[in-house]
C-alpha cells in the first residue's frame, strides 16, 4: 500500500495501460511534449514515442471524432480534454457518435474508447473554465461517465474505463491532483458503476462524489465533533448508477443529504433524490436536501467564486436542517 | 494613406505603454498580486498596425487574450487594465467575473471573449452579417492565434465571410506557438493566410513585427472590406517572447537561445529605430516617453490597487438581462 496522488494514480493507470497493451494510446492538446496540462503524462512523450502519445492540433471535435475512428478500428484511445469546458466543442461526437454507434448499428462494433476531462471550478479560471457539467453528461445512454475522488479509485477506475469496451468519459477534478491517498500496490481494477460507503455512519446519508467527497468528509468530520455521524456514500460512476449503498444507507439513517458541485437545477442530486422518492419512500423521515453551486456562471475573482461554490459550511448546515 | 508622424508617434507610444504595463503585470503575477497574466510582448506591432487601420470606438473588434495593446489602443485605461487583473468591482470587462484579459469592453464596441477559442472568429461573422442587414457603414476586426485557427469553428466563420462577402478582418498572431505546440503541428500549410485560398478569399501575409506594415496591410483590407469587396485573412508572423500565460514553464520545450535570437525581432525595437531613423524621437525623447509613460502606469498601479473587490453577493448577479436596466 503506497500513499500516493491523485495525479500519480491517474499516470500510473495510462502507463500500466500503455505497457500492458500496444492498442492503448494517448491523443490531446499538450500531452507530449507539454507533458499534459496538469502534469498526468510527464514522461510519456519519452517513453512511449510520438507516435502513442500524440499532440493534437487544437480541435476538440476532431480529438473526440479521431478516437471514435481509431476505436472503430479495434485501438483502445485515451483522448484528453484539457478541460471538460471544451468538450461542448466536441458535444456532437460525444453525444450524437460516441454514445450512440453501438446501440445504433445493433451492436456491429464496438467502442473501446476514454475521453479524459478536467472538471470543477475553485481555480479562478472564470466562467468557461470551471464548470462541473458532469449531469449533463450522465444524462445520455450509452456513454458511462466516472468521476472518482480518490487516487485509489481514480487509478482503479481508470484501468477498468481503459479495459471497457464501451466509450467512457472520465472526469477528473481540477483541485484534487494534489491529493494523496492509499492505492493498493499491484493490479487495481474498479468496476465502473458501483458506489462505495466512504464513511459509516449512523444518522443522516450523505450521497457525493469527485471533490465533494473531500468537503464532505471534512463537514462529517466537524459534525462528528457535536455528535452527529454521517454516512458518506461516493457515488464514483454516474452512469451507469449503483443505487444500492445509497438505499441501504437511507434505509438505516432515513435522512440524506446530497452534495454536489455543479449546478442543482436538473442535477446529480435531482436524479439520487427522486429515485430515493421512487424506491424507498416509506424510510424517508425528512425532505431530502441538496447542496450544490449557486445558479450562476462560476465568476473569476476569489471572493465571488468562493462564494457561488458550495463549502463544507453549506453541508454541515444542511444535515442539520434534516436532522 | 500612410500614417502621419504624429500618428507614427502615437503609435509607437501606444506601443510602449502596452509594454510597460505588461511587465508591470509579471511584477505584479511574482509578488502575489494578482493570480494570473497572460502576455502580448512581442505582440504589440501587430495589434497597434490593426487598430489604427480601423475606425477605433465605431468599428466592432472581437479580439483575443494576447490583445492587451489592441484593447489600449481601443481606449482601454492602464488603469482599466490592471483593475482586471485584479479582479476589481469596476473593472470594464467582468466587474471580476471573467478571468483577466478575457476583453469586454462596450463603449469601444470591443466585445465576445471567451476562454474557450475561436469562438470570437464566428461571433464576427455575425456582426459582419449584421452590419450587412443593417445597412452600416462598419467593419468587423477579429484576432486570434494560429494554433486557434486549427478550430473548425475558425474555418467556418472564413467561409461564412467568404461566401457573404462580409466586412470581416480575420488577423491570425502566428507567434509561432500554441503554448508548448509548434505551429508547424497546427498546420501543413507555411501561413495561416495560406489557409485563405481554399476558402475563397484573399490571404495576406505580413511582418508582424513591423508595425506600419502591418497598418498598411489592414488598411488595405479594411477599404476593401468598407467598399463591399468582403473579408480578409491577414497573417501577421511574430514570436511569443513571454511563456504562454503565468502558469506556463516554457524552459520545458524551447532553448534559452532561441527566445534570445527572436528577441533580435522585438517589435519596439524595430519600431523605435524606424521613427529614429525619420527624425521623429531621438534619444532623449524617447527617454522622456518611456519616463512618463512608467510613471503613469505606477499611478494606475495606485488607483487599481485601491479600487474596492466585488462584495461576495455580487456573485449572483446578472444572470440575465432583467436583473440590469440596459440602455
Ligand atoms: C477550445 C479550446 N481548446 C483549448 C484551449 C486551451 N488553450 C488556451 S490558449 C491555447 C493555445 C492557443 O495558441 P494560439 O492560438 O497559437 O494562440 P497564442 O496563445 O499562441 O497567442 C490553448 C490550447 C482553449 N482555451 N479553448
Ligand atoms: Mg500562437
Amino acid at each position: 500500500m503506497a500513499k500516493i496522488t491523485m495525479r500519480e494514480a491517474i499516470s500510473q493507470a495510462l502507463w500500466e495501460e500503455m505497457e500492458r497493451d500496444p492498442k492503448v494510446f494517448i491523443l490531446g492538446e499538450e500531452v507530449g511534449l507539454w507533458g499534459g496540462t496538469y502534469a498526468v503524462t510527464k514522461g510519456f512523450f519519452d517513453h512511449f514515442g510520438a507516435e502513442r502519445v500524440r499532440d493534437t492540433p487544437i480541435a476538440e471535435a476532431a480529438i473526440v471524432g479521431a478516437a471514435i475512428g481509431a476505436a472503430l478500428t479495434g485501438l483502445r484511445p485515451v483522448a484528453e480534454l484539457m478541460t471538460i469546458n471544451f468538450a461542448f466543442s466536441a458535444m456532437d461526437h460525444i453525444v450524437n457518435e460516441a454514445a450512440k454507434l453501438h446501440y445504433m448499428f445493433a451492436g456491429q462494433m464496438v467502442l473501446p474508447m476514454v475521453i479524459r476531462a478536467v472538471g470543477g471550478g475553485g481555480r479562478q479560471l472564470g466562467a468557461t473554465h470551471s464548470q462541473t457539467p458532469d449531469a449533463v453528461f450522465a444524462h445520455f445512454p450509452g456513454l458511462k461517465v466516472v468521476a472518482p475522488g480518490t487516487p485509489a479509485d481514480a487509478k482503479g477506475l481508470l484501468k477498468a474505463a481503459i479495459r471497457s469496451n464501451d466509450p467512457v468519459l472520465f472526469i477528473e477534478h481540477a483541485t484534487l491532483y494534489q491529493t494523496r491517498g492509499e492505492v493498493p500496490d499491484g493490479e487495481l481494477i474498479v468496476p465502473i458503476g458501483k458506489s462505495k460507503i466512504q464513511r459509516l455512519g449512523r444518522d443522516v446519508t450523505l450521497v457525493t462524489y469527485s471533490k465533494m467527497l473531500e468537503v464532505s468528509m471534512k463537514a462529517a468530520e466537524q459534525l462528528a465533533a457535536e455528535g452527529i455521524e454521517v454516512e458518506i456514500v461516493d457515488l464514483r460512476s454516474l452512469r451507469p448508477l449503483d443505487m444500492d449503498p445509497v438505499l441501504e444507507s437511507l434505509k438505516k439513517t432515513n435522512r440524506a443529504v446530497i452534495v454536489e458541485e455543479g449546478w442543482k437545477s436538473y442535477g446529480v442530486g435531482a436524479e439520487i433524490a427522486s429515485r430515493i422518492y421512487e424506491e424507498a419512500f416509506d424510510f424517508v423521515d425528512a425532505p431530502i436536501k441538496r447542496v450544490a453551486q449557486a445558479e450562476v456562471p462560476l465568476p473569476y475573482n476569489r471572493t465571488l467564486e468562493q462564494m457561488a461554490l458550495p463549502n463544507a459550511a453549506d453541508v454541515v448546515k444542511a444535515v442539520k436542517e434534516v436532522l | 494613406m500612410d500614417p502621419s508622424p504624429d500618428q507614427k508617434l502615437d503609435m509607437y507610444r501606444l506601443m510602449l505603454l502596452a509594454r510597460r504595463l505588461d511587465e508591470r503585470a509579471w511584477v505584479l503575477h511574482r509578488q502575489g498580486k494578482i493570480a494570473f497574466h497572460i502576455s502580448g510582448i512581442g505582440h504589440e506591432a501587430a495589434q497597434v498596425g490593426a487598430a489604427f487601420a480601423i475606425r477605433r470606438g465605431s468599428d466592432w473588434v472581437t479580439p483575443y487574450y494576447r490583445d492587451l495593446a489592441l484593447m489600449l489602443a481601443l481606449g482601454m485605461t492602464p488603469a482599466e487594465f490592471l483593475m482586471g487583473l485584479m479582479g476589481k468591482r469596476d473593472e470594464p470587462n467582468s466587474g471580476g467575473r471573467q478571468m483577466p484579459s478575457h476583453w469586454s469592453l462596450r463603449r469601444a464596441n470591443a466585445v465576445s471573449h471567451s476562454a474557450p477559442v475561436a469562438t470570437q472568429s464566428v461571433h464576427a461573422a455575425g456582426i459582419g452579417l449584421a452590419i450587412k442587414l443593417r445597412g452600416d457603414d462598419k467593419v468587423v476586426l477579429t484576432t486570434i492565434g494560429e494554433g486557434s485557427t486549427s478550430q473548425g469553428e475558425w474555418y467556418e466563420a472564413v467561409n461564412w465571410a467568404a461566401v457573404h462577402r462580409l466586412p470581416v478582418i480575420f488577423i491570425v498572431q502566428n507567434n509561432q506557438y500554441a503554448i508548448s505546440v509548434r505551429a508547424e503541428k497546427q498546420m501543413a500549410v507555411q501561413s495561416a493566410a495560406d489557409k485563405a485560398c481554399g476558402l475563397g478569399l484573399p490571404g495576406i501575409m505580413v511582418d508582424g513585427t513591423d508595425v506600419f506594415a502591418v497598418h498598411r496591410a489592414v488598411k488595405d483590407a479594411v477599404d476593401n472590406a468598407r467598399a463591399g469587396n468582403g473579408a480578409t485573412v491577414i497573417e501577421t508572423r511574430m514570436y511569443r517572447i513571454t511563456p504562454h500565460s503565468s502558469d506556463d514553464d516554457d524552459r520545458t520545450y524551447r532553448s534559452r537561445e532561441e527566445v534570445e535570437e527572436n528577441k533580435r525581432r522585438d517589435p519596439l525595437l524595430l519600431a523605435r529605430a524606424r521613427l529614429q531613423e525619420e527624425g521623429l524621437l531621438s534619444e532623449s525623447q524617447y527617454d522622456e516617453m518611456d519616463t512618463q509613460i512608467k510613471a503613469s502606469i505606477e499611478e494606475a498601479v495606485k488607483q487599481a490597487e485601491a479600487a474596492p473587490y466585488p462584495a461576495g453577493e455580487e456573485a449572483l448577479h446578472p444572470v440575465y438581462a432583467e436583473e440590469v436596466r440596459h440602455a
